[in-house]
């Protein structure tokens, strides 16, 4: 439903030139929750501007619904953006900000009145209607501004971090409650986070960007279990990285020789072949810990345990570092000291070779 | 201990508060006292007052007597500067809020960088004495200044318009002197508007004429109320500008109170006049500032 083609941003001229955005390419579908994620300054918050019209792109296009949308202004899109600020008029009443969008396309006034009940219903701020948005706490105006953006019915909501100003527990709470809202509504989410578990469990679809460019687009799964990059598979969650050589690739599957010798099939790298180095991603639950004469030998070096789960260090035979997590188990029986003498492996299919 | 603590607090208030009401008791309050003591007396044959209770001067203020028979009539004259002192004073303010308030919007708009500047520029005229402005307002509309000149050059028109000692040249100068007035108080609130809130409008479908309307104009009428009433007041009470644009010709309540004070040799209805001035000011206000209040509680 939202085409971007190769869209670049560049701010300013000569050599103040600064690229918010080069290429990006992606493709936005009807009733999806995407999230673009990424570090601070990557350009998630240009990117949605972008499409909700106050950045002009400097090349490339944008079509909403198959029509080029780039020529029309904010007011013309049928698009909406919770701030994340959230920018709530404060010369208006509750209800009168959750109406603005309806009265400035000058609906009927009884179906503006009807459209803002159920919108308070929806956001459960029925009971205060008529207050002033200052006099509201955080995260009912987070709710209010929800509301507003959502009672015109856009075709697409934009959310740029709408919970970061929220603490932890109102958040979680948010969290399931924009989910309920999108399907009940049924309309595209396009949602902007740094927090790789908000994407996680929130999305359908996650876009990982940085520098300005989108690095992968997947499933939270696919792109937790096989990132296509370094930088992804660093920036979600916790990684293994293994030097390793590349043997030989038949489609999905390389075949790649660890420094120990042993070799294992693992994940191809998309749009990466021929032989050489590489790099392998194991993530630390993913692997096992064995006695020696596994996979890769190694020294354990330290034991973190962490309620749920513990944590083993081992410091490789061939200098590395690599973390295996073991869920614990009641009434287990530590095994390994540290010090002693372990293996590390991994089943064939779990590592991901990395494109670069 | 608590008590005696708050006793001295109480004190010391009183003791900050102490200068700042001696000045408005000695230099506010006395003087306006002693008008208002002068504007009950007798005038005296060559100025001054004689000390006996009159109240002719307040009489003569919206009345006159005719000089032969006696009879009673509305002071024509009186009611015409009247008139005309609150008609230009409202047009000199609407004129500078049409012209403040973009102007006010676009310094605003501009790089943090660059509005210092703008503001300087706003800011520069003020420094030259307002005798100098209004001269240089009179070099720019008299029969042969520059719009007249360059009018006849081009053919537009064959002889000179009459713009000097108009009310069309007085507006235009208090306007010119008043401007800044009008620019600062919009310009402070509009800095301080949150740009944001304009995008969430454009957002919300509103073009720019209603984000205008529906968002910008109610966040800064503060500012828009403030320039006005500096604007409105001093143009009410204007002397130098009329005098010099309006040529004598087009008297307004300054002129007129002046007029009292000087040549005419009667200082009660001076003094009349200058209170009855005060009080125009305080009407319009209240009306004012009642009704701007009013639309903004009806708006929510
Ligand atoms: N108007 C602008 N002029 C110049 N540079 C800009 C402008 N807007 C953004 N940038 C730059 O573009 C880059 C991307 O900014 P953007 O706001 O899109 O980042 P972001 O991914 O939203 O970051 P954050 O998570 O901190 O909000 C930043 O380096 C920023 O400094
Ligand atoms: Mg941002």
């Amino acid at each position: 439903m939202i085409e971007i083609q190769n869209l670049t941003k560049t701010f300013g001229t000569g050599a103040e030139a600064f690229t918010a955005l080069s290429e990006v390419s992606v493709t936005i579908r009807q009733n999806e929750f995407f999230t673009l994620l990424g570090p601070s300054g990557c350009g998630k918050t240009t990117l949605l501007r972008t499409i909700a019209g106050f950045v002009d792109p400097t090349s490339g296009t944008m079509t909403l619904d198959g029509a080029d949308v780039l020529a029309s202004p904010p007011y013309v899109r049928p698009v909406n953006t919770v701030f994340q600020n959230y920018a709530l008029f404060p010369h208006m009443t509750v209800a009168e900000n959750i109406g603005f969008g309806l009265e400035m396309q000058d609906r009927p006034k009884a179906e503006i009145k009807q459209t803002v009940g159920e919108m308070l219903e929806l956001v459960q701020m029925t009971p205060l209607a008529n207050r002033a948005t200052s006099e509201i706490s955080g995260g009912q105006q987070q709710r209010v501004a929800l509301a507003r953006a959502l009672a015109p019915r856009p075709k697409v909501l934009l959310l740029d971090e709408p919970l970061s100003a929220l603490d932890f527990k109102l958040r979680k709470e948010m969290q399931i409650e924009l989910k309920r809202l999108q399907s009940e509504t049924g309309i595209t989410f396009v949602f902007v986070t740094h927090d790789q578990e908000e994407a996680l469990t929130m999305s359908d679809r996650i876009a990982v960007m940085n520098e300005g460019q989108i690095l992968q687009i997947g499933g939270p799964k696919e792109i937790y279990d096989h990132p296509a990059e370094r930088f992804v598979a660093d920036f979600i969650g916790e990684t293994n990285f293994l030097e390793a050589e590349l043997v030989s690739v038949d489609g999905e599957v390389a075949e790649t020789r660890l420094p120990s010798g042993k070799t294992i099939s693992t994940r191809a790298a998309s749009g990466r072949a021929g032989a050489g180095k590489v790099t392998v991603a194991v993530r630390p639950e993913h692997a096992l810990l064995e006695p020696p004469g596994a996979l890769i030998d190694g020294k354990l070096e330290n034991i973190v345990y962490f309620g749920t789960d513990t944590h083993y260090h081992v410091m490789l035979d061939g200098g590395a570092r690599f973390v295996v997590r073991r869920q614990n188990q009641p009434d287990a029986v530590e095994a390994y000291t540290i010090g002693d003498a372990v293996g590390v492996s991994f089943n064939p299919g779990v590592g991901q070779v990395l494109r670069d | 201990m608590a008590e005696t603590r708050e006793i001295s607090a109480a004190r010391r208030r009183w003791m900050l508060l102490a200068p700042a009401l001696a000045i408005l008791v000695f230099a506010a309050s006395g003087p306006l006292l002693i008008v208002i003591m002068y504007s009950f007396l007798t005038p005296g044959d060559y100025g001054g007052v004689i000390w006996s209770f009159s109240t002719d001067a307040w009489f003569n203020v919206v009345a006159e007597r005719d000089f032969f028979d006696e009879t009673l009539s509305f002071s024509d004259a009186h009611w015409s500067i009247f008139w005309r002192s609150v008609k230009l004073s409202l047009m000199t303010t609407a004129v500078a809020f049409l012209v403040g308030f973009p102007t006010a919007y676009f310094i605003a708009t501009r790089p943090k960088a660059t509005r210092d500047i703008w503001m300087l520029l706003i800011i520069i005229p003020f420094w030259t004495n307002l005798l100098i402005r209004t001269f240089a307002v009179m070099e720019i509309i008299r029969n042969e200044g520059v719009v007249n000149s360059v009018m006849i050059g081009l053919g537009i028109i064959d002889e000179p318009i009459q713009l000097l000692f108009t009310e069309f040249a007085i507006t235009l100068g208090m306007f010119y002197v008043y401007l800044p007035l009008m620019v600062l108080p919009i310009y402070a609130s509009m800095e301080r508007l949150d740009f944001s809130l304009v995008e969430a409008a454009y957002d919300l479908y509103a073009s720019r004429w209603r984000v205008l309307k529906r968002v910008i104009f109610p966040l800064v009428k503060p500012g828009v109320i403030a320039g006005s009433i500096l604007v409105f007041v001093p143009s009410l009470g204007a002397y130098v500008t009329p005098r010099v644009l309006g040529g004598g010709k087009q008297l307004m309540l300054g002129n007129l109170i002046e007029l009292q004070f000087g040549q005419g040799r009667n200082w009660p209805l001076g003094a009349a006049l200058s209170i009855t001035l005060l009080a125009i000011v305080m009407i319009a206000l209240m009306v004012y500032v009642r009704s701007a209040g009013r639309e903004e509680v009806s708006h929510g």
